[in-house]
């Protein structure tokens, strides 16, 4: 009681030094957390992919299509459920910067094989009758105040020309963690109104989505699925859908190694704030824990007084830290728009931003610790606070 | 004049020496020091500035560990006790008077007092019961609430001395009590002190250099160069 007593009071005995600690230390696990947010929404594709569904593209590059005709040969794979399609759009919605990803795809497979995008059924009926129909995303709706009806026109950058849709029906996801800022329509329609426009890119697709029976025949399907293609004009490369995420993710590693490495050093920053802090502190008080050691405390005790007043002012920073890293968090979100899929603070960041503000608390105790623990008595008092 | 049985040796200091390394250089500050303190003595200890008065206080205390020579406190050796053992002596033997209080700011009257007493296994209640009473003996029962920045200097060294006695230890060594006072709290203190020594009957070593304070002990002892100058004799004189 009497050690608790000492840690909160020391703590608030020079209130604007505690008080620029702290917010030194509510900056830096804010921007911790929303740092490591920004990775793990870069990651949140590949986290939300399915085990058993794979991505069949062509093997040299994913700007060349396969044939339609592979549909039904990979269908007939031993292992294989489903098998669906989906290809790139890119159209822009009204300005280059209204970014969110666009798909023609195979309705009734498409949605038979990604159960987490939850339609209401008359709504996917309404999307099935309309060939220009098209399913968006609640995040694209939200973001663009859009709803059942509206006109959705996009201009389109690898399909020139502008391309009318209508909004059908809007999905969510069935937990915050799937992506709800993508738009689908009907791959007839760009097929369709390719062929009239000139006959070519017709009958092509993205990539084949292939649903596998069972999670350990994911390899050997793989391989069967390539080895059907194998010196053709368009050879595949099947891959696990979490591997194909991560593959886009991977070209743009360097800077999400430069955004982690951002994050630790804002932790370093303020460990060194913390510890110049604690350390000004601890030299102020060396006669009294000079005076403490006299009366009988031991050096252990005196240690945890600085260590535990270090740990009070990280946990109070964190705290404060963590409870602003959610609403800024929110508020980034919607200011990025469908940038990012996925901008969800996760638990394991939360969890994060705890060990690295303790962390911080006792590293910068340790060494001023260390020395009022050590420092001789007749020493301590000769010291003046 | 009645014989009267001499009372049981409480520090018995036998050929101490204490050195300390300053810029590379070994400065003697005690050599070959010989003391006996009884129980219910209360010395004064006197000497220039550098004399090493506070520092053979603060051996006697159990604060610092000589280069030879030893220390018998009851009988005990105390140069031979670890750290940990010396920090436990101290907390049941010794109460310290500071010349500066230090006090802890953070810590009322009452919780300062309360300090030593959290090392016993006594309940919350002897505890506030003791320490009532340490601050009504140093007529500080009205102020249990205040911090030691609302305390004048004589005030805090009063709350002090009841945290020197409220462990109710044997002995208690004072390091120039009276140094940061004025005349009028000065006297308060000693008079205090004075108190402590006949009727609690604590043996008390005081360094001053005040020569009111000294006369205050029923002995002087004289500190010069790191040797005892006049070696007076405790008992004749707290018999007088």
């Amino acid at each position: 009681m009497q050690f608790l007593k000492l840690v909160l009071r020391n703590a608030l005995r020079h209130r604007l030094r505690t008080v620029l600690t702290l917010l030194g230390l509510v900056v830096a696990i804010l921007s911790f957390g929303l740092l490591q947010t920004v990775v793990d929404a870069w990651y949140a594709g590949a986290a939300g992919a399915a085990p058993t569904r794979l991505v069949t593209r062509n093997a040299v590059s994913l700007v060349f299509h396969l044939p339609l005709s592979y549909r039904d040969q990979i269908r007939a794979v031993d292992g294989v459920r489903a098998v669906s399609h989906a290809t790139w759009f890119a159209g822009i919605y009204q300005d280059p910067k209204n970014f969110f990803p666009q798909f023609a795809i195979e309705p009734r497979t498409y949605f038979a094989m990604y159960p987490e995008y939850l339609v209401i059924p008359e709504e996917f009926t309404a999307f099935l009758r309309d060939r220009k129909g098209a399913v968006i995303g609640r995040k694209i709706a939200d973001t663009y105040h859009l709803t059942v009806g509206d006109a959705l026109p996009l201009r389109g950058t690898i399909y020139q020309g502008t391309w009318e849709f209508t909004v059908r029906a809007i999905y969510d996801g069935i937990d915050t963690k799937t992506d709800t800022s993508q738009m689908f329509f009907h791959w007839e329609y760009l097929n369709e109104t390719m062929k009239k426009r000139a006959g070519r890119q017709t009958d092509q697709v993205g990539v084949y989505l292939v649903d596998v029976t069972d999670i350990d025949r994911v390899a050997e399907v793989s391989r069967a699925i390539d080895a059907l293609f194998k010196n053709s004009l368009a050879e595949t490369l099947t891959e696990t859908e979490r591997a194909f995420q991560i593959g886009f993710v991977k070209q743009t590693e360097a800077l999400v190694i430069a955004i982690r490495i951002v994050s630790y050093v804002v932790i370093v920053i303020i460990l060194a704030v913390m510890a110049n802090t604690m350390a000004m502190t601890a030299r102020e008080r060396l006669s009294e824990y000079a005076t403490l050691k006299v009366l009988g405390f031991s050096p252990g005790y005196v240690a945890a007084l600085i260590v535990g007043e270090s740990v009070a002012i990280a946990v109070i920073g964190a705290a404060a830290g963590i409870t602003l890293t959610f609403p800024v968090a929110d508020w980034f979100a919607a200011k990025v728009g469908t940038i990012f899929p996925v901008f969800e603070v996760s638990g394991e960041t939360v969890v994060l931003q705890i060990v690295c503000a303790i962390g911080v608390g006792m590293i910068a105790a340790a060494v001023p610790g260390r020395r009022a623990a050590t420092v001789k008595i007749v020493e301590g008092l000769r010291t003046v606070g | 004049m009645n014989e009267t049985a001499a009372p049981p040796l409480l520090i018995d200091i036998r050929n101490v020496a204490k050195s300390y390394r300053r810029g590379g250089q070994i400065v003697p500050v005690l050599t070959d020091i010989t003391l006996e303190v009884r129980k219910g003595d209360f010395l004064g200890l006197m000497g220039p500035s550098g004399s090493g008065k506070s520092t053979l206080l603060n051996l006697i205390a159990g604060i610092d560990k000589p280069d030879a020579g030893e220390i018998l406190f009851d009988g005990v050796d105390i140069t031979r006790l670890s750290e940990t053992e010396l920090a436990d002596w101290r907390a049941g033997t010794v109460g310290f008077i500071f010349q500066f209080y230090n006090l802890i700011p953070v810590l009322t009257a009452f919780e300062n007092v309360e300090l030593p007493l959290t090392l016993t296994r006594l309940t919350r209640r002897e505890r506030r019961e003791h320490v009532e009473a340490a601050l009504e003996l140093v007529g500080l029962s009205d102020r249990m609430t205040h911090y030691p920045s609302e305390l004048s200097g004589g005030q805090q060294q009063r709350v002090a001395i009841a945290r020197a006695i409220i462990a109710d230890p044997r002995l208690i060594v004072a390091d120039e009590p009276t140094g940061d006072l004025d005349r009028h709290s000065a006297e308060e203190v000693l008079t205090l002190m004075d108190r402590l020594n006949t009727d609690l009957g604590k043996t008390i070593v005081m360094v001053t250099h005040d020569r009111r304070a000294a006369d205050q002990a029923h002995a002087i002892m004289y500190l010069d160069k790191g040797e005892l100058s006049t070696a007076a004799d405790v008992h004749e004189r707290s018999l007088r």
